[in-house]
């Protein structure tokens, strides 16, 4: 076949929603921005384990830490489908591990705040998971087989997760003066930066169209922030908090909570680098693999001797 | 209630509780994404059998304790775990050696626990013993791995035996509460368990092409009856902040 019947094929399976599979010819630039894509979500699972794990050692209760525990486990076990999903495109797991260390690959830009008070695991549980699942339930249907599948395994912890984040806020709100404070400034700090984990408006979105087109992305940035901030406003009723926007107010013609300026200067920023903890979460994961290296040849070196204890062996026999 | 069986179950529950906060500080740290998740899950496991030990000695003493009035409000004088359990992580191959120390020496232990004269300690040990298999394994294999892996692995791997086997003979010097565990039948005579936990450090030992630690070396101990290395100080005051500081609340 001809590469323009070859694209020609695949458009149409695109139309048919027939799930584009690893074997099947797909244009580069699909394959690309898949890649980038998929590797930067399994990134962000990783990443996103230092926020939270920060907080494991001094849970307040002991079933707390153990949902704590779990749940960055559960994270851990994410990056793993999702590193697997971008090898099925062609590129190994060191390769995109190395990309984050150097900067070239990006992770969600959420994970660069800091973790400041227990009610921060809540917050992140509520307002950081849900604005994930948001995503997530969208990517269920994405037109990359693996992707798909690996997201709908996903999206059943995260519902999991995001109960327990609500559930940790429930407890505060309903407690002392102090917890209330805390679980509040919590909201507070985690209210924007959740916004702008669905990515910039429409207008200035340069993947959007054409992942609209290849039905990578099944809605847009600015539809799916917008359904997060309807489901949000009325959650947080069940609180007694508040989110921090004066313009926040239900439009009855929309049938839409209207909402005040997300601070783009902040978002480009901490896309840029220059978040909170942009440096020291890179600066985490890149020790941990440097300091991890003696242990990755030792188990190589290892499997490669039983490999060659075990050829002799069966040389032997024969 | 039996002051003793009380004593017995704050130790069980203390030994786990502390080197699953160990285990737990790997979190997003470890050497490869597989190896992450498993300490992790080993921590997890141990958190658990904390917390059914905790449980159960809280409902024994009544006073309205709870598994978090006894986790988090007891001081550093008052916790009964192993010197051991409270080591830091070190490396890899020092956290490793650890978990096989100990997963060895709880493996032993919980055969015999739930053989016991408790039922309630029985069943939270059979039910931790299919953990314990687990850890025993996983942490065997990684001996193996290390001692005959690279130099360099070799080398961290004798570096923390050296480190660590001060603190293994504490584990088979019984406290008071533990004599009477034994002679009550609660629990568990630990000097009973010496040769074979030696034994089974032999083989795993031999396998991974490690020489054995001086087998006679001075052991440290304290830890049992409240009397820790300067560690266990760190961990409580991180473990415990929140409760200390906004006393008698829901979390």
């Amino acid at each position: 076949m001809q590469i323009h019947d070859l694209e020609q094929h695949f458009l149409s399976k695109i139309a048919e929603e027939i799930k584009i599979e690893p074997r099947d010819w797909m244009p580069d630039a699909y394959r690309k921005t898949l890649v980038r894509q998929i590797s930067q979500h399994a990134h962000s699972e990783i990443v996103g384990m230092l926020p939270e794990g920060n907080w494991i050692t001094r849970a307040p209760s002991l079933k707390r830490k153990a949902i704590l525990i779990a749940k960055v486990q559960d994270e851990a076990g994410h990056g793993l489908y999702l590193y697997a999903a971008t090898e099925t495109l062609g590129t190994s797991r060191e390769e995109t591990i190395n990309d984050l260390h150097t900067g070239k690959a990006k992770y969600s830009s959420i994970f660069n705040y800091p973790t400041l008070t227990w009610a921060d695991m809540g917050a992140i549980g509520w307002l950081v998971d849900g604005a994930a699942i948001m995503n997530q339930v969208m990517l269920c249907r994405t037109s990359y087989g693996p992707y798909a599948r690996a997201m709908v395994r996903i999206c059943k912890e995260e519902s999991f997760h995001q109960r327990q984040g609500f559930d940790i806020l429930l407890s505060l709100s309903k407690g002392s003066p102090e917890q209330r404070a805390m679980c509040q400034d919590a909201i507070n700090r985690w209210w924007w930066p959740s916004l702008m984990m669905f990515g910039p408006k429409d207008s200035d979105s340069t993947h959007s169209d054409q992942s609209m087109k290849w039905k990578i992305k099944r809605m847009s940035n600015d539809e799916l922030r917008q359904r997060f901030i309807d489901m949000i406003a009325e959650q947080v009723k069940v609180l007694g908090m508040t989110l921090p926007d004066p313009d926040l107010k239900w439009n009855s013609e929309r049938k839409h909570y209207d909402f005040g300026e997300i601070n783009w200067n902040e978002f480009w920023n901490v896309v840029k680098g220059n978040g909170p903890c942009n440096k020291q979460r890179i600066a985490a994961r890149k020790k941990a693999w440097d300091e991890g290296a003696w242990v990755r040849e030792a188990a190589a070196a290892y499997a490669a001797k039983r490999k060659r204890n075990t050829q002799s062996s069966t040389l032997e026999a024969a | 209630m039996n002051n003793q069986l009380f004593n017995y179950l704050l130790h069980l529950a203390d030994n786990t509780l502390i080197l699953s906060h160990r285990n737990s500080e790997w979190c997003g740290h470890g050497p490869v994404l597989e190896q992450d998740i498993a300490i992790t899950n080993i921590s997890l496991d141990l958190l658990g059998q904390a917390r059914n030990f905790y449980q159960y000695a809280a409902m024994l003493t009544g006073n309205n304790a709870t598994e978090d009035s006894l986790a988090y409000l007891r001081t550093e004088r008052e916790f009964k775990n192993l010197l051991l359990v409270e080591q830091p992580n070190g490396d890899w191959a020092a956290t490793i050696l650890r978990q096989f120390f100990f997963s060895t020496y709880q493996e032993l232990l919980y055969k015999q626990l739930i053989q016991c004269n408790d039922a309630q300690v029985a069943a939270i040990a059979e039910k931790g013993l299919k953990e314990v298999t687990y850890h025993v394994r996983w942490s065997s294999e990684w001996v193996i791995r290390l001692g005959d892996g690279t130099e360099e692995s070799r080398d961290r791997m004798m570096v923390a035996a050296d480190e660590l086997w001060r603190f293994t003979g504490e584990m088979f010097i019984p406290a008071d509460y533990e004599k009477e565990a034994g002679i009550s039948g609660f629990g568990v005579n630990v000097e009973s368990m010496q040769q074979d936990w030696l034994k089974k450090v032999e083989a795993i030992f031999e396998e991974a092409t490690l020489p054995m630690p001086g087998a006679a070396g001075y052991m440290q101990r304290g830890g049992k009856e409240g009397t820790h290395t300067e560690h266990l100080g760190y961990i409580l005051a991180a473990m415990q902040y929140l409760q200390r500081t906004y006393p008698g609340c829901e979390w």
